[in-house]
Protein backbone atom coordinates (compact mmCIF):
# COMPACT_ATOMS: atom_id res chain seq x y z
CA UNK A 1 0.00 0.00 0.00
CA UNK A 2 1.73 3.27 -0.99
CA UNK A 3 0.00 6.70 -0.29
CA UNK A 4 0.57 10.19 -1.02
CA UNK A 5 -0.71 13.62 0.34
CA UNK A 6 -0.69 16.54 -2.14
CA UNK A 7 -1.66 20.33 -0.67
CA UNK A 8 -3.56 22.42 -3.54
CA UNK A 9 -3.76 26.02 -2.73
CA UNK A 10 -6.98 28.17 -4.06
CA UNK A 11 -6.61 30.46 -6.74
CA UNK A 12 -3.63 29.05 -8.08
CA UNK A 13 -3.69 28.83 -11.44
CA UNK A 14 -0.59 29.37 -12.55
CA UNK A 15 0.22 25.89 -10.60
CA UNK A 16 -2.76 23.97 -11.73
CA UNK A 17 -1.65 20.73 -12.80
CA UNK A 18 0.92 20.35 -10.79
CA UNK A 19 -0.01 17.75 -8.67
CA UNK A 20 -1.48 15.75 -11.44
CA UNK A 21 1.73 15.61 -12.78
CA UNK A 22 3.29 14.56 -10.33
CA UNK A 23 0.86 11.50 -9.73
CA UNK A 24 1.55 10.90 -13.47
CA UNK A 25 5.27 10.42 -12.64
CA UNK A 26 4.35 8.54 -9.86
CA UNK A 27 2.39 6.11 -11.71
CA UNK A 28 5.26 5.71 -14.75
CA UNK A 29 7.56 4.99 -12.09
CA UNK A 30 5.22 2.37 -10.87
CA UNK A 31 5.00 0.72 -14.42
CA UNK A 32 1.37 1.52 -14.62
CA UNK A 33 0.02 0.55 -17.75
CA UNK A 34 -0.31 4.08 -20.35
CA UNK A 35 -3.65 4.09 -20.78
CA UNK A 36 -4.32 3.54 -17.38
CA UNK A 37 -2.23 6.70 -16.97
CA UNK A 38 -3.86 8.73 -19.68
CA UNK A 39 -7.60 7.97 -17.56
CA UNK A 40 -6.31 9.13 -14.26
CA UNK A 41 -4.58 11.85 -15.60
CA UNK A 42 -7.58 13.71 -17.19
CA UNK A 43 -9.58 13.42 -14.60
CA UNK A 44 -6.98 14.21 -11.84
CA UNK A 45 -6.28 17.02 -13.87
CA UNK A 46 -10.31 18.39 -13.98
CA UNK A 47 -10.34 17.73 -10.28
CA UNK A 48 -7.51 19.49 -9.18
CA UNK A 49 -8.80 22.07 -11.75
CA UNK A 50 -11.92 22.42 -9.92
CA UNK A 51 -10.41 22.56 -6.41
CA UNK A 52 -8.61 25.84 -7.67
CA UNK A 53 -11.57 27.36 -9.71
CA UNK A 54 -14.40 26.74 -7.72
CA UNK A 55 -13.37 25.86 -4.11
CA UNK A 56 -10.64 26.86 -1.84
CA UNK A 57 -7.71 24.36 -2.79
CA UNK A 58 -8.07 21.42 -0.50
CA UNK A 59 -6.12 17.98 -0.47
CA UNK A 60 -5.24 15.36 -2.66
CA UNK A 61 -4.83 12.08 -1.84
CA UNK A 62 -3.18 9.10 -3.71
CA UNK A 63 -3.08 5.68 -2.98
CA UNK A 64 -2.36 2.16 -4.47
CA UNK A 65 -3.22 -0.99 -2.65
CA UNK A 66 -2.10 -4.50 -3.27
CA UNK A 67 -4.05 -5.61 -5.31
CA UNK A 68 -3.34 -2.84 -7.91
CA UNK A 69 -6.52 -0.27 -7.32
CA UNK A 70 -5.64 3.29 -7.20
CA UNK A 71 -7.95 5.86 -5.11
CA UNK A 72 -7.45 9.31 -5.41
CA UNK A 73 -9.50 11.69 -3.02
CA UNK A 74 -9.88 15.22 -4.05
CA UNK A 75 -11.25 16.76 -0.26
CA UNK A 76 -11.67 20.92 -0.77
CA UNK A 77 -13.09 22.92 1.98
CA UNK A 78 -15.27 25.31 -0.90
CA UNK A 79 -18.82 26.48 -1.00
CA UNK A 80 -20.10 22.86 -1.99
CA UNK A 81 -22.05 21.89 -5.28
CA UNK A 82 -25.83 23.07 -4.84
CA UNK A 83 -27.11 21.42 -7.80
CA UNK A 84 -25.18 18.13 -8.47
CA UNK A 85 -27.59 17.51 -11.87
CA UNK A 86 -26.65 21.00 -13.44
CA UNK A 87 -23.25 20.43 -12.50
CA UNK A 88 -22.88 16.94 -14.16
CA UNK A 89 -24.44 18.70 -17.18
CA UNK A 90 -21.72 19.12 -20.32
CA UNK A 91 -21.21 23.02 -20.79
CA UNK A 92 -22.47 23.80 -17.59
CA UNK A 93 -20.22 26.02 -15.66
CA UNK A 94 -20.15 28.97 -13.05
CA UNK A 95 -16.55 30.11 -13.42
CA UNK A 96 -15.21 33.08 -13.40
CA UNK A 97 -14.81 35.53 -16.31
CA UNK A 98 -11.47 35.39 -15.26
CA UNK A 99 -11.03 31.54 -15.13
CA UNK A 100 -12.85 31.63 -18.81
CA UNK A 101 -10.30 33.77 -20.40
CA UNK A 102 -7.47 31.20 -19.78
CA UNK A 103 -9.63 28.33 -21.45
CA UNK A 104 -10.89 26.98 -17.61
CA UNK A 105 -15.03 26.85 -17.30
CA UNK A 106 -15.97 24.99 -20.30
CA UNK A 107 -18.42 23.01 -17.77
CA UNK A 108 -16.54 19.62 -18.87
CA UNK A 109 -14.88 18.88 -15.87
CA UNK A 110 -17.01 17.09 -13.58
CA UNK A 111 -18.39 15.05 -16.73
CA UNK A 112 -14.68 14.22 -17.79
CA UNK A 113 -14.22 13.08 -13.94
CA UNK A 114 -16.62 10.70 -14.23
CA UNK A 115 -15.87 9.46 -18.15
CA UNK A 116 -12.41 8.75 -17.09
CA UNK A 117 -12.90 6.87 -14.19
CA UNK A 118 -13.83 3.29 -13.16
CA UNK A 119 -15.98 4.57 -9.47
CA UNK A 120 -16.90 8.21 -9.22
CA UNK A 121 -18.48 8.94 -5.99
CA UNK A 122 -19.04 12.82 -5.16
CA UNK A 123 -20.05 14.17 -1.74
CA UNK A 124 -20.78 17.87 -1.42
CA UNK A 125 -22.21 19.93 1.73
CA UNK A 126 -21.59 23.75 2.19
CA UNK A 127 -18.72 22.58 4.22
CA UNK A 128 -16.99 21.42 1.36
CA UNK A 129 -16.71 18.82 -1.44
CA UNK A 130 -15.15 15.44 -1.63
CA UNK A 131 -14.92 12.94 -4.67
CA UNK A 132 -13.26 9.60 -4.75
CA UNK A 133 -12.55 8.06 -7.90
CA UNK A 134 -11.21 4.69 -8.30
CA UNK A 135 -9.11 3.12 -11.38
CA UNK A 136 -8.39 -0.35 -11.96
CA UNK A 137 -4.79 -1.43 -12.98
CA UNK A 138 -5.14 -3.64 -15.72
CA UNK B 1 5.45 13.89 -40.13
CA UNK B 2 8.14 14.99 -37.81
CA UNK B 3 8.57 18.05 -35.94
CA UNK B 4 11.73 18.98 -38.07
CA UNK B 5 9.08 19.14 -41.32
CA UNK B 6 7.70 21.83 -39.02
CA UNK B 7 10.94 23.58 -38.00
CA UNK B 8 12.06 23.87 -41.79
CA UNK B 9 9.05 26.13 -42.68
CA UNK B 10 9.94 29.99 -42.09
CA UNK B 11 6.46 30.20 -40.51
CA UNK B 12 6.50 28.24 -37.36
CA UNK B 13 9.53 30.00 -34.76
CA UNK B 14 10.66 27.21 -32.47
CA UNK B 15 10.85 28.48 -29.07
CA UNK B 16 12.03 25.14 -27.36
CA UNK B 17 12.91 22.45 -30.20
CA UNK B 18 12.46 19.10 -27.99
CA UNK B 19 13.15 15.83 -29.51
CA UNK B 20 13.01 17.29 -33.49
CA UNK B 21 12.71 13.11 -34.61
CA UNK B 22 9.23 13.27 -32.64
CA UNK B 23 6.16 12.01 -34.49
CA UNK B 24 3.18 14.47 -35.37
CA UNK B 25 0.35 12.17 -35.64
CA UNK B 26 -2.54 14.44 -35.63
CA UNK B 27 -3.94 18.19 -34.97
CA UNK B 28 -6.06 19.44 -32.58
CA UNK B 29 -7.18 23.04 -32.21
CA UNK B 30 -9.11 24.67 -29.16
CA UNK B 31 -8.70 26.81 -26.32
CA UNK B 32 -11.32 25.44 -24.24
CA UNK B 33 -8.53 23.31 -21.96
CA UNK B 34 -11.18 20.83 -20.69
CA UNK B 35 -12.11 20.10 -24.34
CA UNK B 36 -8.57 19.60 -24.90
CA UNK B 37 -8.02 16.94 -22.46
CA UNK B 38 -10.69 15.04 -23.65
CA UNK B 39 -10.59 15.00 -27.02
CA UNK B 40 -6.93 15.42 -28.16
CA UNK B 41 -5.22 12.47 -28.74
CA UNK B 42 -1.47 11.64 -27.58
CA UNK B 43 0.99 12.75 -30.43
CA UNK B 44 -1.52 15.60 -31.85
CA UNK B 45 0.05 18.86 -33.01
CA UNK B 46 -1.88 21.23 -30.10
CA UNK B 47 -2.83 24.62 -32.07
CA UNK B 48 -4.16 27.46 -29.58
CA UNK B 49 -4.46 31.25 -28.37
CA UNK B 50 -4.26 30.44 -24.83
CA UNK B 51 -0.13 30.25 -23.70
CA UNK B 52 -0.01 30.36 -19.89
CA UNK B 53 1.60 28.26 -17.83
CA UNK B 54 -1.51 25.80 -17.51
CA UNK B 55 -1.21 25.18 -21.47
CA UNK B 56 2.46 23.82 -21.06
CA UNK B 57 0.87 20.98 -17.89
CA UNK B 58 -2.19 20.29 -20.12
CA UNK B 59 0.05 19.51 -23.29
CA UNK B 60 2.23 17.53 -20.90
CA UNK B 61 0.12 15.55 -18.79
CA UNK B 62 -2.00 14.64 -22.84
CA UNK B 63 1.36 14.05 -24.39
CA UNK B 64 0.85 16.38 -27.27
CA UNK B 65 3.68 16.20 -29.72
CA UNK B 66 4.02 19.93 -29.91
CA UNK B 67 2.50 23.17 -28.98
CA UNK B 68 1.69 25.77 -31.62
CA UNK B 69 0.55 29.08 -30.57
CA UNK B 70 -0.95 30.74 -33.35
CA UNK B 71 -2.15 34.36 -34.24
CA UNK B 72 1.08 35.95 -32.90
CA UNK B 73 -0.28 35.67 -29.10
CA UNK B 74 1.53 36.79 -26.57
CA UNK B 75 3.33 33.97 -24.60
CA UNK B 76 4.18 34.17 -21.02
CA UNK B 77 8.02 33.66 -20.14
CA UNK B 78 6.85 31.22 -17.48
CA UNK B 79 5.13 28.94 -20.33
CA UNK B 80 8.50 28.82 -22.32
CA UNK B 81 10.45 27.93 -19.06
CA UNK B 82 8.62 25.52 -18.18
CA UNK B 83 8.63 23.96 -22.28
CA UNK B 84 12.36 24.20 -21.95
CA UNK B 85 12.46 22.40 -18.54
CA UNK B 86 10.65 19.56 -20.00
CA UNK B 87 12.33 19.56 -23.74
CA UNK B 88 8.88 20.95 -24.75
CA UNK B 89 8.66 21.98 -28.24
CA UNK B 90 6.79 25.39 -28.69
CA UNK B 91 6.41 26.96 -31.71
CA UNK B 92 4.95 30.41 -32.59
CA UNK B 93 3.63 31.22 -35.38
CA UNK B 94 1.21 34.32 -37.37
CA UNK B 95 -0.58 31.99 -39.19
CA UNK B 96 -4.29 31.65 -37.82
CA UNK B 97 -4.82 27.95 -36.41
CA UNK B 98 -6.81 27.92 -39.99
CA UNK B 99 -3.78 28.70 -41.82
CA UNK B 100 -1.89 26.12 -39.77
CA UNK B 101 -4.07 23.12 -40.26
CA UNK B 102 -3.92 23.82 -43.72
CA UNK B 103 0.07 23.37 -43.64
CA UNK B 104 -0.24 20.71 -41.29
CA UNK B 105 -3.06 18.53 -43.36
CA UNK B 106 -0.62 18.79 -46.20
CA UNK B 107 2.47 17.32 -44.19
CA UNK B 108 0.58 14.58 -42.39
Amino acid sequence: MLTKKYLVKEKDYVNAGKVSSLIKKELKTIGVDESVIRKIAIASYEAEINMIIHANGGEIIFSIDDEGVITLVFADTGPGIPNIELAMTPGWSTASDDARQMGFGAGMGLVNIKRYSDTFDLKTSQEGTTITLGFKVI
Amino acid sequence: MILKDLKELKEFEFLVDGDLNKEINGCFIGDLLSWVMAKGQPGDAWVTVQAHLNVAAVALLREFACLIICDGAAIAEETIEKCKEEEFPIIKTELSAYEVSKVLSKLL
